[in-house]
């Protein structure tokens, strides 16, 4: 059983020991001490019912902590008496667990880091070097989050849109330190996708999995953004795109639709396309018009503006970008981008120039410094 | 979730309220800023804010290549008139409001007469450097 294989068993040994009667803080110290001994133990001597061994570590050291603090002395009434063994409900107590991990009351932040630890089953040092702050600052986050959802009941459904905000952000986060936090993400949604049938949750699935398989190629030889239409498409995975697209299918097909299945549309869309000039720009225009119906966000109105701008030509996904707000980020990126395409390299290197100083991603800013050198070069 | 850097200057920042240079400031008075500014670092801990926080002395000097087999040049020390950074405080919150608010408290701290400083602070986003977002 490799480490993540390990992690997956968290959510339902920690529901297991909240439903046993520990508050939740309490219980999700306890599941983390016995992750960390089973990574120490298990290689030498591997259990034979790996759950059942991590809910037994984990009850133990949830005692043997409730006991040595004194002040919770009158806790032991309830942990004294001999829990029932058997099987248990594993999805119901996932369930609740990521609805508590993304309860609206805490900060993204907070919420984030709370969900991949008592979800995720992530060390505090492992999300703290993922994040780039120092361990005690994220141990800090994580014990404010724990006391702000410790007093929300554990039974009560939550809302999925604030979970998948969550799994999202995570998503996005990409990876840096020793966690693919991509990876991770996937890992969760899947997991998620498993304890509940919810056309949302998974149409965030397909598109990550549609997303991340594109990774290998959005990465040239020097470390450069390699942007989409330039990509050597026999580098995306196919298996991955083959698996978000089926599950794509089978969510639309309840006719529930949300941005996350429209998002994942638009991938699929590009994954479909065997070379950059056969992409479906028409059809990508229709998903982007759902979006803009479904979120009214003016990211994706800047987003529908390029896909204009390729299935009706560059003018008119400038006209289109005109009636947008030009302090949007990106705003600029793509005006140069049309303004290339229309064939005016002098006003898209400008605009490239300007964009590059606007950006707030070290990738993007030298892709786009790139492009502006690159025209300038050639005038 | 993003880091901000809040950046203090000895010089090159705009004029203070309170501009009484430090070493005009009682011992107890000293105390109090010192002692403000550990609280607020203390704070941001407790809050899972916290980053990073420096002091920088004011000397220092320009320093570059100069060729093949040849030592660095240096020149220096800075000209009284250089923008010279003092340190910095970096902070990982939520939103950019978060941010000013948090800067607009440090600059709260207490100079002479034991009133707030007023000092200008720089605010700077860092650069992301995810290579994953999927606006693509």
């Amino acid at each position: 059983m490799n480490e993540a294989q390990l992690r997956g068993l968290t959510p339902s040994v920690l529901g297991i020991l909240v439903r046993r009667g520990a508050d939740f803080a309490a219980a999700e110290d306890a599941v983390q001490d016995a992750l960390v001994e089973a990574i120490r133990v298990w290689p030498t001597d591997p259990p034979r019912d790996p759950k059942g061994w991590l809910v037994t570590a984990a009850w133990r050291k949830f005692l043997d902590a409730t006991r040595a603090d004194a002040a919770r002395r009158r806790r032991e009434d309830i942990v004294d008496e001999e829990p029932a063994p058997g099987p248990t409900p594993g999805a119901d107590d996932t369930l609740r667990l990521y609805f508590l991990c993304a309860h609206p009351s805490l900060t993204p932040s907070s919420a984030v880091a709370l969900t991949l630890r008592a979800v995720g089953g992530l060390t505090t040092r492992q999300i703290a070097r993922a994040y780039l702050v120092p361990e005690a600052t994220m141990a800090q986050r994580i014990s404010r989050a724990k006391r702000t959802v410790s007093g929300v009941r554990f039974d009560r459904p939550g809302d999925v849109a604030t979970v998948l905000r969550v799994l999202y952000l995570v998503f996005n986060e990409g990876y840096s330190g020793d966690v693919d936090l991509a990876a991770e993400a996937i890992r969760l949604t899947r997991q998620l996708a498993a304890a509940i049938d919810h056309p949302e949750v998974a149409g965030l699935l397909a598109l990550m999995l549609l997303h991340h398989a594109r990774r290998a190629a959005r990465t040239g030889p020097d470390g450069g953004l390699v942007p989409l239409a330039e990509q050597d498409r026999n580098r995306w995975d196919t298996r991955m795109i083959a698996e978000g697209v089926v599950i794509l299918q089978a969510a639309l097909a309840r006719d529930r639709l949300g941005e996350y299945q429209a998002q994942a549309a638009i991938a699929a869309l590009h994954a479909d396309a065997p070379t950059a000039e056969e992409t479906d720009w028409v059809q990508i225009v229709e998903w982007y018009d759902e979006l803009v119906r479904l979120t009214d966000n003016p990211v994706v109105r800047l987003n529908r503006a390029v896909a204009v701008g390729e299935a009706d030509g560059p003018r008119a996904g400038l006209a289109a970008l005109a009636t947008l707000d030009d302090s949007l980020p990106r705003h600029t990126a793509v005006a140069a981008y049309l303004h290339e395409r229309d064939g005016d390299p002098t006003t898209a290197a400008r605009l490239y120039a300007e964009a590059a100083h606007k950006a707030g991603n070290l990738a993007e800013r030298d892709h786009l410094t790139r492009r502006a050198a690159r025209l300038n070069a050639h005038r | 979730m993003a880091k901000y850097l809040l950046l203090k200057h000895y010089r090159g920042a705009p004029a203070s309220v309170n501009d009484v240079p430090m070493d005009r400031w009682t011992p107890e008075e000293i105390s109090a800023h010192l002692g403000y500014m550990n609280d607020f670092a203390a704070r941001l801990k407790e809050t899972g804010e916290f980053v990073d926080s420096q002091a920088l002395t004011p000397q220092g000097a320009w320093v570059r290549y100069d060729g093949e087999g040849r030592p660095p040049v240096t020149d220096g020390p800075f000209a009284e008139t250089k923008d010279l950074i003092a340190g910095w405080m970096i902070i990982d919150v939520d939103t950019y409001e978060r941010a000013v608010e948090l800067a607009g408290e440090l600059s709260a701290a207490p100079g002479a007469g034991g009133k707030p400083i007023h000092e200008w602070l720089e605010v700077r986003p860092f650069m992301s450097a995810s290579q994953h977002t999927i606006a693509e």
